[in-house]
């Protein structure tokens, strides 16, 4: 009797339901949603890429292990571009499975300066392929209000007269860059496992024996900078164009390389596996690496872009505090991090806990 | 003659905008029974409250025992409340709220143990112990609250109002209970009510309270028969209240005559002048029925009237009629022995009452012709 | 017939949303927690069962130390936070009439209108070392140079108390109010000081109401992320913290999921006590509040 009815009805449903989804497929392409750090996605090249491409830009602001445990939550599902650090790629790849190959045909790879891909081709191809490219890259080092305090390494954040004037992250890149300065190289004992815990034991004995001199550990760029402005914190390992920033603001307030060299990090571009927007997303990657556009990043983020020919477009300003903090002698000397291999995240997030629970 | 249990003396109360308690003077007898009648708003609390020291007098002292009170707090007064609504410890069983007082002035255990199970037998609740208190009936909670109190043996013992809540059949037999319970305890009782009955029931003294003053105070036979001022009148006991004017004065008795002009004659209360207002009670047990005059005393003037309905209310019956030519309403007990039960709304009647049983007062400023 | 089938159908119906919320949002998270708590990774993509995660709670002393800090400190703020509300809540309930009561309830509400964060970030501006307490404090002389007010224990404590005290307040006046007046003054006529009206009388009286504010009051702060963690800087060692760590930037989940069950089990194991030792009732507690 009512059969015919329910029928009807679910009919439709369906129909609606597919209406739906048609016209939900229609608006993916025309959407792009990228997970990215703070400042990486500056509005205005939003809109002028809107303008150009029809696509509209869907932000979401993160970190390198937020981005990781949010694609890993919904298995690569929410966004169709992230960009996490070269060396975090293959080992969640390896794990979650989280991103799918680039399609190096679909790149406009000529915009991109070799050497960096290069770094990035090694470090993020696994079973074969590519995971990533480079998207803007810059190094840490330490930031110093030079007329009240004195730092020329890591290992002095640590000295007694600036007890409670100085700040970290409390993470993994603040293990390498004690390594260095405790003279040791943490890269090349990456695949002797015990060797490597052990190190990374005597860099956290270090810290915690340090940890009385750190005011805090920054979660985020503002609390550091709040932190400098305000003259709570004297000295801090913080990366180059924040420490370019407060020198703007304040002349006393410096970025030093450090003695044992600099850590370079190279920031990416990835595809999650089920992004549902590739074109799209493509298409941003060619229109970012554009020199005119890379500039325009460049000058609005304060980092360096993997784009080439940007020199001529670039703000004096920078090209001056980048060509005084780091002539070719130092640029040589900067250290990449390489991919890193399973297991080693696990013995450093137990030593970055102990410093952590550390009195 | 031993001093009095309490002497209130000159005590004054003012709230922000009206004076509570105005200059009260009176004492309550060692052993007594003493009842503060009014109706609600006329400071009685405000007055039971000074006692058992929940508020400070404004004016004057209230001594206890003969000791004076002043900045004496109510857990160090001679003094124990049964309140409205009994206030039972619901978290303590029977047994406990008894021994709650024992236990604060540091009495043992075992001794507790002993005086609570006493009292508790006395008021006849043996065995309810260890019972909840909402377990308990109306009545037996009552006297759970009286014998919390008593077991502390307090020179006085406050009870506010506390057959309010109860039934009307569990209330009249509450009202025996109380005056047996006093009468065996012989505690100190100081009671208010707004129900004269209760008043007149229980107490050897009542004091009747209007506006902060005592209007009267005396045993309940003076209240009922011998009333000092209108409100008096009006408030102990039914009464037929008449307004009018004095129209000749002979002696003690005064002739009125009212607006409508039906005369009455009635005792005089004060002197007043020929023309002055005036307002007369008249008790319904005080006049005398007839289907004709034959049946009524000659010595009395004659009334006549229809009646207008008949209020059966067993021994309490009573019959409202209209007088005959002003229709002035006016109600006359029913005699005990079940005659005039018969009478049928409309049937005239006729009926006196001895001037000496009414009383005739001046009329109070601002009274209305609203009967009391 | 028709009519019982149909009212169970309506039944069913009407439950449903609520069933449906519990099993999806609540029920089935738990169960794949328990789950992922019970593995251990061996190698990329493959995992055993195992009871590796639980073993190295016990093995590692700085899980412990920091599970038992956590616990220790929640139980302290929940006992200051009832300290520090129940006069206020007297107050509410049994001082101030009317207007009065409603405004300093209102005036207690007011700072929940804000979001937590906005909360803790606020003390932090009144507290640290730049900001405004330390200032005074020197501008008054009581000290010579600002004095750093942020990432200490006490400063955790007053942040977790401040945070709390709503969620004691409500159960404590609603418990406070039902009690009637009389009862007070009839056991002061009948003898009994302050000290031991509140012991005999209004505890006894408010103690459901008590122990429902304890109990939520105990699970927000064991449970709080935000407010050890920024109050508490580089000292806070919260074990949600650990959670989080453990989840987001480790990748454990194994480990997190773990520790998230371990943590539910200390509030559960916490809350028993509590009603316990206040000999109430979990049903009749959550009805009061």
């Amino acid at each position: 009797m009512t059969k015919g009815r329910t029928l009807k009805r679910i009919a439709i449903w369906i129909w609606l339901g597919s209406v739906c989804a048609v016209s939900a497929h229609a608006a993916d392409s025309q959407k792009l949603r990228i997970i990215s750090w703070a400042d990486y996605v500056p509005a205005e090249v939003v809109a002028a890429f809107k303008k150009e491409t029809g696509i509209t830009v869907e932000l979401t602001l993160s970190n390198n292990e937020e981005m990781i445990s949010k694609l890993r939550a919904t298995h690569g599902a929410g966004y169709d571009l992230a960009q996490p650090s070269q060396d975090r790629i293959t080992g969640p790849q390896r794990d979650f499975g989280i991103y799918k190959p680039i399609d190096l045909s679909k790149v406009k790879l000529g915009q991109f300066q070799l050497g960096l891909l290069d770094i990035v081709r090694r470090n993020t191809t696994l079973n074969g392929q590519q995971y990533a490219l480079p998207y803007l890259w810059g190094t840490d080092g330490l930031v110093v209000n030079t007329k009240r305090a004195k730092a020329a390494d890591y290992l002095d954040l640590c000295k007694p007269d600036l007890a409670g004037k100085t700040s970290i992250r409390l993470r993994r890149p603040t293990l390498m860059a004690f390594a260095f300065a405790m003279g040791k190289d943490p890269f090349a004992l990456y695949s002797d496992t015990k060797a490597y815990s052990a190190l990374m034991d005597q860099v956290g004995a270090k810290l915690i024996a340090c940890k009385p001199n750190f005011k805090f550990f920054y979660d985020n760029k503002d609390q550091l900078l709040n932190g400098i402005r305000s003259g709570e914190v004297l000295a801090a390992m913080m990366w180059d164009t924040g420490g370019w920033t407060l020198n703007r603001e304040n002349p006393d307030i410096q970025f030093i390389v450090p003695k044992s060299g600099a850590l370079g990090w190279l920031d990416t571009y990835a595809l999650p596996a089920r992004g549902r927007n590739d074109a799209g997303a493509y298409a941003w990657i060619n229109y970012t690496m554009r020199p005119e556009i890379a500039a325009k990043i460049t000058k609005s983020v304060g980092s360096f872009s993997a784009a080439q020919n940007t020199g001529p477009l670039l703000d004096p300003k920078l090209k001056a505090q980048f060509a005084a903090a780091f002539p070719d002698s130092v640029v040589k000397a900067i250290h990449w991090y390489p991919s890193i291999p399973p297991g080693l995240e696990e013995i450093e997030g137990k030593v970055l806990d102990r410093v952590k629970a550390a009195n | 003659m031993s001093t009095p249990d309490l002497v209130a003396d000159a005590v004054v109360k003012r709230f922000a905008d009206h004076v509570a308690v105005d200059a009260l003077s009176f004492s309550v007898e060692r052993g007594s029974f003493f009842s503060i009648l009014g109706p609600s708003g006329c400071g009685k609390t405000t007055l039971l409250r000074m006692i058992a020291g929940f508020i400070a007098p404004d004016g004057g002292d209230i001594a206890i025992g003969g000791q004076s009170m002043r900045n004496v707090a109510p857990n160090r007064r001679p003094v124990n409340m049964v309140f409205q609504q009994l206030a039972l410890f619901p978290m303590m069983s029977v047994g406990e709220n008894v021994e709650f007082g024992l236990a604060r002035r540091g009495v043992g255990r075992a001794d507790r143990k002993r005086k609570s199970q006493e009292m508790l037998e006395r008021v006849g609740l043996s065995g309810a112990a260890h019972k909840r208190v909402d377990e308990l009936s109306g009545g037996q909670r009552q006297r759970v609250a009286i014998a919390r109190s008593l077991v502390l043996e307090p020179t006085l013992l406050l009870l506010d109002e506390p057959l309010g809540a109860l039934d009307l059949k569990l209330r009249e037999h509450m009202k025996i209970e109380l005056k047996q319970l006093q009468a065996a305890f012989g505690t100190t009782f100081v009671y208010i009510t707004h129900d004269q009955s209760e008043a007149l029931v229980l107490s050897d003294h009542v004091g009747v309270m209007n506006h902060g003053r005592f209007e009267q105070l005396g045993t309940p036979q003076e209240l009922y028969y011998r009333p000092q001022t209108p409100f008096v009148a009006g408030f102990v006991g039914a009464n037929n209240r008449i307004v009018g004017k004095v129209d000749s004065i002979n002696g003690e008795i005064v002739a009125l005559s009212t607006a409508s002009g039906w005369s009455i004659r009635a005792r005089r209360h004060g002197s007043p002048a020929a023309g002055a207002a005036v307002e007369a009670f008249v008790r319904p047990e005080a006049c005398i029925l007839g289907r004709s005059v034959a049946e009524l005393p000659q010595e009395f003037p004659v009334q006549a009237g229809a009646v207008q309905s008949l209020l059966f209310d067993g021994a309490n019956s009573s019959v409202l009629l209209l007088e005959e030519r002003t229709r002035h309403e006016f109600r006359i007990a029913l005699p005990q022995t079940g005659q005039f039960s018969d009478l049928k709304p409309g049937e005239k009647i006729v009926f006196s009452f001895d001037p000496e049983r009414a009383a005739c007062f001046p009329a109070r400023a601002g009274a209305d012709g609203r009967s009391a | 017939m028709q009519t019982r089938w149909h009212a169970r159908l309506m039944l069913a119906l009407l439950l449903a949303p609520a069933l449906l919320w519990l099993g999806a949002l609540i029920i089935l998270p738990h169960l794949d927690l328990a789950l992922l708590s019970l593995r251990q990774r061996t190698g990329p993509q493959q995992y055993v069962s195992s009871l590796a995660q639980y073993r190295t709670f016990f093995h590692e002393p700085l899980y412990w130390h920091v599970f038992v800090r956590t616990a220790v400190m929640s139980v302290v703020s929940t006992l200051f936070t009832l300290l520090v509300a129940f006069p206020i809540a007297w107050i509410i309930a049994k001082i101030l009439q009317g207007r009065a009561s409603s405004l300093l309830f209102i005036v207690c509400l007011v700072p929940f209108w804000v979001s937590e964060t906005v909360r803790t970030l606020g003390w932090m501006i009144l507290l640290r070392e730049s900001g405004v307490l330390p200032a005074l404090l020197v501008k008054l002389g009581l000290t010579a140079v600002p004095v750093e007010f942020l990432y200490r224990d006490a400063t955790i404590m007053l942040g977790l108390v401040y945070t709390s005290m709503l969620f004691m307040l409500v159960p404590l006046v609603s418990s406070l109010e039902s009690l009637d007046n009389s009862l007070i003054e009839a056991a002061y006529d009948l003898g009994a000081s302050g000290a031991s009206i509140l012991r005999t009388i209004v505890i006894p009286h408010a103690a459901p109401g008590i122990t429902a504010g304890c109990i939520i009051v105990f699970m927000l702060t064991l449970g709080n992320y935000l407010t050890p963690t920024l109050l508490g800087g580089k000292n806070s060692e919260w074990f949600t913290e650990q959670i989080y760590t453990q989840f987001i930037t480790r990748f454990n989940w194994e480990q997190g999921a773990a520790f998230g069950f371990l943590l539910l089990g200390l509030s559960t194991a916490m809350v028993m006590i509590g009603l316990r030792l206040a000999g109430q009732r979990f049903g009749d507690v959550m009805r009061r509040t």
